[in-house]
């Protein structure tokens, strides 16, 4: 890495940030609570779209984690979400009807909510079907992973996505506003997981699980990336480029070791795909909102149409944390 | 009041320490507490006022304390001369943190110093013996200047202590000190402490060690060495440090793992972890045991937790791990053997194989259509499809994650020239791999095929160039796996030995000797075969030299029963 590349990297995290500067003025605030928000308190940071039916756990399961606020962009939804989100009183809600995509999903938003009060706060950045397991997360709170982190002079945490799925059509089970999503999707894929380098923001790019064994069995290229970084000790200088895939400065994408050895990682239980998701892709597809033109949600469409049933004989059923540790698709590095 | 006085060096979590502080004090332990000069003066009013009710609890004058620096050791001297002054009948200190807490009751601690009246107990050991330092800093750290911050300003640190060993700086160690270092944690007797602190030549040793690196972890390890008639070298604190030089923490979830250690204290506790100070503070005398500490179990899973993040698991590429080339202390994670011109040759030697060594014998896991799974299945371990689109997408992730995902259980396959090669080079430089290779077996299934003899002429030519070019990589100097190889020729000569030795080195549990062969493919007229080929101007080598007439003399080799006697 020369002194040039690091210097136009410099450059184009600044673009990011004066973009997402600009891209303020699309966020109208509805409750904001921030004034509530006290040094070194976990915020956690989200974007949604019409998921009232998933909010409930949602926020239940990361309070009990230990988040201590909420600061959500709703974007133009139409169902009861919005109301319900401003009626809790550790959620601080933004409303915008501006073009997911045109925030570039909606980076260029949290990049300035996340700008603007998580400053010297450990934050933590999930969709509302994205659930954070991490090493002892049964027996410890989140305050004790970020205090440990500090210790260690770690700024980020890698949590991979990992798809979870029911057995048999999605469509079997209905799901119910603060019900568990694990308990009608608790299967995974154990261990079909590619990893490369992304040589330019040193970060991985891990594909596979059943959205490439499904989706894009013939162009695995296409499969969307599942490596993420959601848990930051936030700076203003910071900034998400893609999703939570990569961030810049560039080390803040060091999260695994080259030397051998086993750097602590959690995993972000993925519950996209319950009897909502057929609604939500038709929808999707129509307002092409997402990211490569929408690609994932096309060959999604094509191939529910034909045989939805994600599980497979070599399918796991999840237990608990220690699990995927033990399968190796996270690590509880040297935290013990 | 007991015998053992108690310090307390604080600077966060003010209310643990107060808790740790009353029970200390509860137990009859005198305790003066030093509190770091950065907590704020308010804080450290009312942390004052809420311990002003204990009799025997001091306050000693404030240090700024950075981590590696002096103000540590001079905290604990401050902490030291309150102690020995205002409280006579104390005979053992006892050095501690705000973070620290007692696993046992105080009063076992008591009754045990109380039998070793003349015993100071403080690690400490000579630099050259021990392997604790982090950073390569050992003897140094004892003859450099360290006047920069290493938590703060780490580069103007580094190019210091690289200058000054450039330039061969050195500081003089004072007459008489042999440095030593261990634990900042120890208990030493008034005579011990005493002695150190009323010694006529402090000041010069303050100004050594006050500019000696992590002088809080050398001054009382070093001069204890003078003064003390009966040194145990080891702490009565249990602090366990990471590969960093960090302590570990610990939580609620150790509870039983810290009740069964028998140490006295632990460090360092986590401020939240409102079960373990709930358990151990109660101080119930229930456990009254006069047992030596046994921090065994505790030790292993911090080493193992060490290991893991320094070594690593061999053979695993995850998010958090993804090592440099020749730095994976294992590419897979466990033996595989690659067989290559087997099944051409032999008639059922996927079955036999399996049936002989009682392994997982896939077919062309790298075929050009789809990965050829054990028994015909279109989906492994680990929910791995047969696609070959994805497998050539990340060969190398195919490949690892098959043998990973089946840890335990030995994985064969197929290989040849026909399939994708992408992924030899990777199994040619792993120790793991047993390959085996018969080289131009490939032409058995052409001879067997009714195609068209230009057909044939031209897919033996490429064959043939793509095996010589499989057996160039296996012959390239990077190799490290178990390679053979045979000319086919050469192999149909005896094929019993060389298979005899491929099963004993895959090795199972029961080893057997082979009392069937696999079933040869019938060979006659294979020899006019080859010859026809170089009629057409198309050269078979790989093969060795087959007679024309080998064809027809050779029935005797299929019913050839085998040499080796069941024992």
């Amino acid at each position: 890495m020369g002194i040039w590349q690091s210097y136009r990297l410099r450059l184009q995290r600044k673009r990011w940030l004066i973009r997402a500067f600009r891209k303020r003025r699309e966020l109208r605030a509805v409750a904001d609570r921030s004034a509530q928000i006290r040094p070194g308190d976990i915020l956690l940071f989200c974007t949604q779209r019409n998921e009232g039916v998933r909010l409930p756990y949602f926020l239940q399961y990361y309070r009990n984690l230990g988040v201590n606020h909420f600061l959500i962009v709703d974007n133009d939804s139409d169902d009861q979400s919005l109301a319900y989100l401003a009626g809790q009183s550790d959620v601080s809600l933004w409303h915008t009807t501006a073009s997911y995509k045109r925030a570039r999903f909606g980076v260029d938003w949290l990049n300035w909510l996340q700008r603007k009060y998580g400053h010297g706060h450990w934050t933590l950045v999930v969709d509302p079907d994205e659930f954070l397991i991490y090493p002892f997360c049964d027996t410890r709170p989140l305050r004790a992973l970020t205090d440990w982190l500090d210790a260690s002079s770690i700024k980020s945490f890698s949590a991979m996505l990992i798809d979870m799925y029911p057995k048999g059509p999605l469509n079997d089970a209905p799901y119910q506003p603060g019900q568990n999503p694990l308990d009608i999707a608790p299967w995974f894929d154990p261990g079909n997981y590619s990893i490369k380098k992304n040589a330019r923001f040193g970060n991985l790019w891990i594909q596979g699980g059943p959205r490439m064994r499904v989706f894009f069995p013939d162009a695995p290229e296409k499969a969307p990336a599942l490596n993420k970084i959601p848990l930051v000790k936030w700076d203003r200088r910071y900034c998400y480029v893609s999703s939570t895939h990569m961030l810049l400065p560039r080390g803040l994408n060091l999260v695994y070791d080259e030397w051998g050895g086993e750097k602590a990682s959690g995993a972000l239980l993925h519950t996209k795909f319950l009897d909502t998701f057929a609604a939500k892709a038709q929808e999707e597809l129509q307002r092409k909102q997402h990211y490569a033109a929408s690609v994932e949600y096309k060959a999604y469409a094509e191939t529910l149409a034909q045989h939805p049933d994600l599980w497979c004989k070599w399918s796991e059923k999840y237990i608990n944390w220690r699990q995927l540790e033990i399968l190796g698709l996270m690590s509880k590095g040297n935290w013990a | 009041m007991a015998g053992v006085g108690i310090l307390m060096l604080v600077h966060t979590a003010l209310g643990r320490a107060e808790q740790v502080a009353r029970h200390w004090h509860a137990a009859g332990c005198p305790v003066v507490i030093h509190i770091d000069r950065k907590v704020p003066e308010a804080t450290c009013a009312q942390f004052r006022q809420a311990l002003a009710d204990l009799p025997n609890l001091r306050f000693c004058t404030r240090h700024r304390c950075e981590w590696g620096t002096w103000g540590i050791v001079a905290a604990s001297q401050s902490a030291a001369e309150v102690m020995l002054a205002q409280f006579p009948q104390v005979r053992h200190v006892y050095l501690a943190s705000g973070s620290c807490l007692p696993l046992r009751p105080v009063q076992e601690l008591i009754d045990y110093l109380a039998q070793r009246p003349r015993t100071d107990f403080i690690e400490s050991a000579t630099t050259a013996d021990v392997p604790w330092t982090v950073g390569g800093l050992d003897h140094e750290r004892f003859t450099l200047h360290f006047p920069f911050s290493w938590k703060k300003h780490r580069t103007l640190f580094d190019l210091y202590v690289g200058l000054q060993r450039r330039l061969g700086l050195r500081r003089r160690i004072p007459k008489g000190l042999v440095p030593h270092m261990g634990s900042q944690w120890w208990c030493l007797t008034r005579q011990t402490l005493s002695a150190i602190l009323q010694d006529p030549d402090r000041r010069q040793y303050d100004a050594y060690f006050r500019k000696v690196w992590i002088p809080d972890e050398s001054y009382f390890q070093t001069l204890a060495r003078i003064y003390s008639t009966h040194i145990e070298s080891r702490s009565l604190t249990l602090s366990k440090f990471d590969f960093q030089g960090k302590p570990h923490i610990f939580y609620d979830d150790h509870l039983q793992l810290l009740r069964r250690s028998d140490c006295f204290v632990a460090r360092k506790i986590w401020p939240h972890a409102s079960r373990l100070y709930e358990a151990f503070l109660s101080d119930n005398t229930s456990a009254m045991k006069h047992t030596e500490p046994n921090p065994g179990k505790i030790d292993r899973i911090f080493a193992k937790a060490v290991e893991r993040r320094t070594r690593g698991r061999a053979g695993l590429y995850m998010q958090s791990r993804l090592p440099n080339s020749g730095w994976e202390n294992g590419v897979t994670s466990g033996r595989y053997s690659v067989f290559s011109g087997f099944t051409e040759l032999f008639e059922d030697f996927e079955d036999w194989i399996a049936k002989a060594t009682g392994a997982r014998v896939h077919g062309h896991l790298f075929a050009p259509d789809r990965a050829e799974f054990a028994q015909a299945q279109t989906i492994a371990p680990g929910a791995m499809p047969h696609s070959a689109a994805i497998r050539d997408y990340n060969p190398r992730a195919f490949l690892t994650n098959l043998i990973w995902n089946a840890r335990g259980d030995r994985q064969c396959f197929q290989f040849g020239p026909a399939d994708t090669q992408d992924i030899t080079w990777f199994i040619s430089s792993d120790p793991n791999a047993q390959i085996s290779v018969i080289s131009g077996a490939w032409a058995v299934p052409l001879f067997h095929s009714n195609r068209n003899f230009q057909e044939i002429r031209k897919e033996a030519a490429l064959l043939q160039r793509i095996e010589s070019q499989f057996l160039d990589v296996l012959r390239a100097p990077h190799c490290k796996a178990r390679i053979r190889i045979w000319k086919m020729a050469e192999f149909i000569e005896a094929p019993m030995e060389p298979l005899q030795t491929i099963v004993d080195e895959i090795g199972i549990a029961t080893p057997r000797h082979l009392t069937e062969a696999p079933k040869l493919r019938e060979l006659a007229g294979f020899g006019q075969f080859l010859q026809n080929l170089k009629n057409q101007g198309m050269h078979p080598y790989l093969m060795g030299d087959f007679p024309i007439e080998q064809g027809t003399a050779q029935p005797h080799i299929p019913p050839r029963k085998p040499y080796l006697v069941r024992s």
